[in-house]
C-alpha cells in the first residue's frame, strides 16, 4: 500500500526555484563567474530553470550544463550496469569558476561525492556550491547543501518523488509512505 | 544490456548495438578532458591474451582498460609458456587462478574465444579480439560508430544505420572484419555489399545477409561508405590472384574510383594499410579517409564494451540500491 502526500505543487516549485536563483546570484556577488551543472536527469532540468530565472533577474546568460556521475558511483559493482547519461560541460570550462552543482533530491550525499570526484577531473573550480530542490536528510557523508528549495524531514521508509514537466509531463513533489 | 561475453557481432540485437554506440559517444568525451581517466573499473584486472601478433588491437584494448582504471596484464604467446606447448585450457586456468576479471583474446583458431567462454575454465568475461577467419566484433562496433558519426546528425545518439549503404571490398574470404561488419551493419539496418575477386569470396557467402558483387565500379556510385580490407601478404603465396598490380587495378581504391562515390561518402580501412595495393596513397591521405578517426573511435568503443561487461554486478545479483 502506498500513501502519497503532495509536498510542493507546480507554483511552489516555481517560487522555490526563483528564490534559489536569487540566493545563488547574491552569494556569488553577481553572475560573472557562475557555471551551473545539473546532475541527470532531473538536476539538468532544474539547472536549466535556475539559469532561466537568473537570466530573467540579471539579464545575463549563465553557462549551464550537465554532469553525469554514473562512472564515478561507489555502488557500480553492486548493481547491474547502468546506461550512461549525457555530460555536457559548457565551453567556458570549470577552471576558476564558481560551479553550482544542482540535483533534485539530496539524500545520502553519495551522488554529490561522485559529482565532486567527476568535477575534479574536468578542472579546478574556484569554488563548488550545491543547490537541491529537496533536502530529505539521512546523510551518509559530510556533505551539506548551500541552496535548498525545501527541507523535508523524512523517514527512511518514505520515498520522495519529484516530477518535472520536462521529463514526466506533470509537475509536483510527493512523499510516499511505502509500507510492506 | 550485453554480456557476460562479447564473442560475435551476431550476439547483439539492434537495441544492444545502439546502446554500445551511445555509451561510446559519452565515453569519447573523456579524451577531451584534462584528466583522461575514469575510476570506473578500479580494482578490476583485465588480461590481454594474444596468440597472434597485433600491436594496434592490443594497445587499443590496453589503453581503453587503463582509461577506465583497470589493471592490465599483457600475455603474448610469443616467448611465453604457450611457446613451450601449454594448452589454451592450462593458460586459462592460470589466468583464472590469478584472478582475471576479463580476458581479451586473439587467437588464430576460429572459435577459440567461444571455447574459452563456455568451457568453464574461467568465470570472467571473454571479449573476442579476433579469432581466425571468424569474427572481430569490436572492430565492427568501431566501424559502425565511425559510420554513424558521419551519416547521422549530432553524433547520432540513439540512431541506428537504417538505409545506409556500405561497400566492403577485398579479401572477404579470410576477413573476420568483413564477417563481423556484415552481421553488425545488417543488425543496425544498413545495406551491405561485399566486393571481391571470386577466389576471395567465402564458400556460402550467398547465405550472408548482404549483396555480392564482383565489380567495384558498379557499386561505388551508390555507396555512403566504402571499407577497404587489407590484402594480407601471407595470402599472396596462396595464388588467390595473379599479381599485386592486377589486384590493385581491379579492386584497389584510387582517386578515379573515389570520384565515382557520392561527394559525402567516406573511405574506411581497418589498418594497417598497404598503400598502393588496396588503397592509393592519394586516397589514404584525402580528407574523406577516416582511418585515423577509426583508431581513436576504437579506444572509445572498447571502453564502452568493457564498461558494459565489467562495470556492473554480475546479472541477477542486483541488490536494491537507492538514489542519493
Amino acid at each position: 500500500m502506498v500513501a502519497a502526500r503532495t509536498v510542493l505543487d507546480a507554483d511552489d516549485i516555481r517560487r522555490a526555484v526563483r528564490r534559489m536563483a536569487h540566493e545563488i546570484i547574491e552569494s556569488a556577488k553577481g553572475v560573472d563567474d557562475l557555471l551551473l551543472l545539473g546532475i541527470p536527469t532531473r538536476g539538468v532540468h532544474l539547472a536549466r530553470r535556475i539559469a532561466d530565472e537568473i537570466a530573467d533577474i540579471e539579464g545575463a546568460e549563465v553557462p549551464c550544463g550537465a554532469l553525469d556521475i554514473t562512472l564515478y558511483r561507489d555502488d557500480l559493482a553492486l548493481r547491474e550496469v547502468r546506461a550512461l547519461e549525457e555530460t555536457d560541460i559548457p565551453v567556458e570550462g570549470v577552471d576558476g569558476r564558481i560551479v553550482v552543482l544542482i540535483d533534485d533530491v539530496l539524500y545520502s550525499g553519495r551522488t554529490i561525492r561522485a559529482a565532486l570526484d567527476a568535477l575534479a577531473d574536468y578542472g579546478r573550480p574556484a569554488a563548488v556550491r550545491l543547490a537541491v530542490l529537496i533536502d530529505r536528510g539521512h546523510r551518509e557523508l559530510p556533505i551539506r547543501p548551500d541552496f535548498v528549495g525545501k527541507n523535508l524531514p523524512t523517514s527512511q521508509s518514505e520515498k520522495v518523488k519529484v516530477r518535472f514537466a520536462e521529463t514526466d509531463g506533470e509537475e509536483f513533489v510527493v512523499i510516499e509512505q511505502v509500507s510492506s | 544490456m550485453i554480456g557476460p561475453h562479447l564473442l560475435s557481432a551476431a550476439d547483439l540485437t539492434r537495441e544492444d548495438a545502439v546502446g554500445v554506440l551511445d555509451t561510446t559517444a559519452e565515453l569519447a568525451s573523456v579524451t577531451d578532458r584534462s584528466v583522461k581517466k575514469l575510476p570506473t573499473l578500479r580494482g578490476r584486472t583485465v588480461v590481454n591474451l594474444f596468440f597472434e601478433d597485433s600491436t594496434r588491437t592490443r594497445i587499443s584494448f590496453e589503453l581503453a582498460a587503463k582509461r577506465l582504471s583497470a589493471d592490465v596484464i599483457n600475455f603474448a604467446a610469443k616467448g611465453s609458456s604457450v611457446s613451450k606447448g601449454e594448452s589454451l585450457k592450462d593458460t586459462a586456468l592460470t589466468l583464472e587462478a590469478m584472478g582475471a576479471d576479463a580476458v581479451i583474446i586473439r587467437h588464430g583458431a576460429s572459435g577459440a574465444p567461444y571455447r574459452l567462454a563456455t568451457a568453464g575454465w574461467i568465470n570472467g568475461s571473454v571479449i573476442n579480439a579476433g579469432d581466425g577467419t571468424h569474427e572481430h566484433p569490436t572492430q565492427a562496433l568501431l566501424d559502425a560508430y565511425t559510420l554513424r558519426r558521419h551519416v547521422r546528425d549530432a553524433d547520432g545518439i540513439g540512431a541506428d544505420l537504417e538505409g545506409v549503404r556500405v561497400v566492403i571490398v577485398g579479401d572477404i574470404l579470410h576477413s573476420r572484419v568483413a564477417r563481423s561488419n556484415v552481421l553488425l551493419l545488417r543488425t543496425l539496418g544498413a545495406h551491405v555489399t561485399v566486393v571481391a575477386p571470386p577466389t576471395l569470396m567465402p564458400f556460402g557467402v550467398e547465405t550472408w545477409p548482404c549483396e555480392i558483387n564482383y565489380d567495384i565500379d558498379d557499386v561505388l556510385p551508390k555507396a555512403d561508405a566504402v571499407m577497404m580490407l587489407r590484402v594480407q601478404a601471407e595470402r599472396m603465396a596462396g595464388s588467390y590472384f595473379p599479381t599485386e598490380l592486377e589486384y590493385s587495378r581491379m579492386y584497389g581504391l584510387d582517386s578515379r574510383r573515389m570520384d565515382l562515390m557520392p561527394s559525402d561518402a567516406i573511405v574506411m580501412h581497418p589498418g594497417p594499410m598497404n598503400r598502393g595495393v588496396e588503397i592509393s596513397a592519394e586516397v589514404a591521405d584525402s580528407p574523406r579517409a577516416v582511418v585515423v578517426e577509426q583508431v581513436t573511435n576504437g579506444v572509445h568503443v572498447r571502453m564502452a564494451v568493457m564498461y558494459l561487461l565489467l562495470g556492473g554486478a554480475p546479472s541477477g545479483t542486483d541488490s536494491e540500491g537507492r538514489e542519493g
